[in-house]
């Protein structure tokens, strides 16, 4: 028997084999998927399970389609994403800029390590009634809970990855008289780019966190005050349908962000 | 004239439990063009040393000058050689041969060129758009000397640069960079614990040893050997005899300081 064309039989095989395995991952995937929403269903027709309180995949569909048409749900929506963007981008973006300023001077690291500490080990949501206080009640504010939830845990992460690059690849650059900008430029911030995009997958959560929460306290829009004023009326069908559209949106950013990640991962 | 004097260098180490004293009192001076070793056990002082005479470490005490102006002045001047290559993995290979040249601002056309030239000469000229991840261990390091010498330094201080390599790939670079630095007419420092790298490069071995470190003793490497390249005087009778006058010397020097 020719060798060579059994290698390649070998191969195909194992492909197709990983292609079948592959293929009843899915299938298993669809399939809780489908037993989830019918059982919801089921049990809540059948009264297995309060319809007041856990509506039914049916009503909360209808209420789906009906929010599409109505352009009610793309308002909320709108609210709800941008302030979580923002969030997200001042919260990561802010950590990253204060782990700079932490990096060039050390002084100032060791000044301020004990209210880092503090601040990192305190709830941050809990400041949620001062900041709107401050702040007004307004997108500020949610914004603000969206960024002040990663802010802090952005900079000692991103932070320490800049202590951990390399000295040599510093003396290298020092050995050509580098500044301390260079130094940051050349082999700090590239080295530490992989810790930086990691956060980013962290922080996508977190704003979710802060936004929903600062918008449970004070919003009169976004799918947080939804869910509140479903509650607040009894009506578990808002309830539910802001949730599974919030479930569905952040995972769509997360897969964003993921996919940002490879794909600058492979850039460097 | 001494291109580069060390006066009396003494550096201490200081931590928030201790203190150690890493070099005490050393001075030495070394000619243009010339080729100096620095052997001696592991934890002498060596590159302390180095990185004070590199300007990058401000001893405690003593000065260092290079063309009679202070070191921390002349940065432009050296080439520093790492014992691991650190080339930026991020970087392609002439970006990181052009590191230097970036970082004093001074790329242009005809440094890239140069850049090139170099490559090509060092046999490299294929990988120029690679990344560091694909090269082998001898071909990165000769990627960090072309590193070096692009910034066009009168003074080169080499770290152990051979010694994470293979025995094979370390005296093919060792030939290289012998024949590079002399056609370059370059001064060299190097640092090792290879005492027959230290005897078939150099011009002169400075023995040192440790806790602190000083320098214990100097040896003269005969003219004979001084001309051939490191492969060929690792084969010359005097290269044995040198080795074994240098290998008794750091036998003695570790038994006292173990008595």
């Amino acid at each position: 028997m020719n060798q060579h064309l059994s290698d390649k039989a070998l191969f195909d095989q194992h492909k197709k084999r990983l292609k079948a395995e592959h293929r009843s991952t899915r299938y298993w995937q669809l399939l809780i998927f489908i037993l989830f929403f019918t059982l919801w269903e089921i049990a809540s027709r059948l009264h297995w399970i309060d319809p007041l309180i856990f509506s039914s995949p049916t009503k909360v569909g209808q209420s789906l389609i009906k929010n599409i048409s109505s352009g009610d749900l793309w308002f909320h929506l709108r609210v709800t994403v941008l302030e979580t963007f923002a969030g997200f981008l001042l919260g990561t973006f802010g950590g990253i800029l204060i782990a700079f300023m932490l990096w060039n001077s050390r002084k100032l690291y060791h000044v301020l390590d004990p209210y880092l500490v503090v601040l990192n080990a305190l709830p941050k949501v809990a400041l949620g009634p001062i900041i709107i206080v401050a702040l007004g009640p307004g997108y500020g504010s949610i914004i603000t809970m969206g960024a002040i939830i990663s802010i802090i845990v952005t900079c000692l992460v991103v932070y320490s990855a800049f202590r951990e690059v390399d000295a040599n690849y510093l003396k290298v650059l020092q050995s050509f008289g580098a500044t301390k900008w260079q130094l940051f430029k050349e082999a700090v911030f590239p080295a530490s780019l992989p810790a930086i995009i990691s956060t980013f997958k962290v922080n996508v959560g977190l704003s979710w966190v802060g936004v929903i929460v600062g918008e449970f306290l004070v919003a009169s829009k976004g799918l947080g005050y939804l869910i509140v004023y479903g509650f607040q009326v009894f009506n578990f069908t808002l309830v539910l349908y802001s949730l599974i559209v919030i479930a569905f949106i952040a995972a769509l950013m997360y897969q964003a962000v993921d996919k940002l990640e490879k794909w600058l991962l492979k850039k460097i | 004239m001494s291109l580069l004097k060390g006066k009396q260098l003494t550096h201490y180490y200081f931590n928030t439990s201790n203190y150690t004293k890493a070099l005490e009192n050393i001075s030495l001076s070394v000619e243009e063009g010339a080729f100096i070793s620095l052997l001696g056990p592991s934890g002498c002082g060596k590159t302390t040393l180095l990185s004070i005479l590199a300007g990058i470490i401000e001893p405690t005490f003593g000065k260092v000058t290079l063309n009679e102006k202070n070191v921390t002045e002349t940065q432009s001047e050296m080439g520093y050689m790492l014992q691991q290559d650190y080339l930026f993995p991020w970087k392609k290979i002439i970006d990181n041969v052009l590191i230097g040249p970036k970082i004093r601002k001074t790329l242009d056309n005809q440094t890239i060129e140069k850049a090139k030239q170099l490559l090509k000469d060092i046999g490299l000229s294929s990988v120029i758009d690679a990344y560091p991840s694909s090269l082998s261990g001898g071909m990165r390091q000769r990627v960090a000397l072309a590193r070096t010498l692009i910034t066009d330094p009168s003074l080169l201080l080499l770290d152990e640069p051979f010694s994470a390599l293979d025995f094979q790939t370390k005296l093919k670079l060792e030939d290289l960079v012998s024949a590079l630095l002399k056609q370059y007419h370059k001064t060299s420092i190097l640092v090792t614990h290879d005492i027959g790298e230290a005897i078939a490069m150099s011009d002169q071995i400075y023995v040192m040893n440790a806790n602190p470190g000083r320098i214990h003793q100097q040896f003269e490497v005969p003219i004979e050997l001084r001309q051939l390249s490191p492969f060929d005087a690792r084969k010359h009778a005097k290269y044995q005899h040198l080795f074994d006058r240098i290998w008794e010397e750091l036998n003695q020097l570790e038994s006292t300081s173990i008595g």
